[in-house]
């Protein structure tokens, strides 16, 4: 009884603004997003408000009906006095929703505009690369390494066979 | 429509009991893993190498190559 009490209390939108005449000016308009709202969330089991606002004329005789004995209630009117306070029930809102999908699609799909800016940036925004790219510059680099032994153990000259001027097989 | 009731209590106590030892067992084959496939192939790697090496015939075939500042090739 008590409960069906509070929750009435907590059901009708709070109106917290008080009406403030002040030199002429009205009440200030009450913003949607300044009232309490519902949501479903493990970690807040009751929200602030019910789920359905506005009852229909059956809801509100069975809104009349749960002020007597809870006893009397049938299931289904039961679950339909759950259905008016939250929207999913627990089970439903742990359920895995397909929303993944969107996701990586969508993260797909920027990667790949992204993509094509960078192409267009590299044709139309960039000046050549430096001479030191040219391939007989990399070769003469490749020639210094081997040369100094870089990494002679595992790495770089390890590979190269000095006695035959090639890479060990 | 009377459910069973959840369990309360001793959680973390049974999410430990099943992970802890398979994070262990994790470890240590990661661990296991790494000394058998790079640092003992690492180690022979550089055994290897230093077995027949000749330092003063590298340091020549370098000279000849013009690498350092220090001596230049022994034409010059």
């Amino acid at each position: 009884m008590l409960a069906t009490r509070a929750l009435r209390l907590l059901g009708k939108r709070a109106i917290s603004t008080s009406v403030c005449l002040r030199g002429g000016h009205g009440v200030a308009k009450i913003e949607a997003y300044t009232l309490p709202a519902y949501f479903d969330r493990r970690e807040n089991p009751l929200p602030d408000i019910c789920y359905v606002q506005d009852l229909s004329a059956e809801q509100v005789s069975l809104k009349e009906k749960e002020h007597g004995s809870w006893a009397a209630l049938s299931n289904e009117e039961k679950v339909a006095l759950y259905r008016i306070s939250f929207k999913q029930s627990f089970a439903e809102m742990g359920e895995a929703t397909a929303e993944w999908k969107t996701v990586i699609g969508g993260v797909l799909f920027v990667v790949g505009f992204t993509g094509l800016i960078v192409l267009w940036q590299r044709t139309f925004v960039y000046g050549p690369v430096p001479h030191t790219f040219d391939p007989e510059w990399k070769a003469k680099e490749l020639q210094r390494m081997l040369d100094m032994r870089m990494n002679p153990v595992e790495g770089l000259a390890a590979k190269w066979d000095s006695e035959n001027k090639q890479w060990k097989k | 429509m009377s459910l069973q009731k959840p369990l309360m209590r001793g959680l973390l106590a049974k999410r430990l009991r099943f992970h802890v030892p398979i994070a262990f067992a994790l470890s240590l084959l990661a661990a296991v893993g790494w000394k058998y496939g790079v640092t003992e192939p690492r180690k022979q790697a550089y055994a290897d190498f230093y077995k027949y090496y000749d330092a003063t015939k590298e340091f020549t075939s370098m000279r000849e190559a013009g690498v350092f500042e220090s001596v230049r090739p022994t034409g010059e």
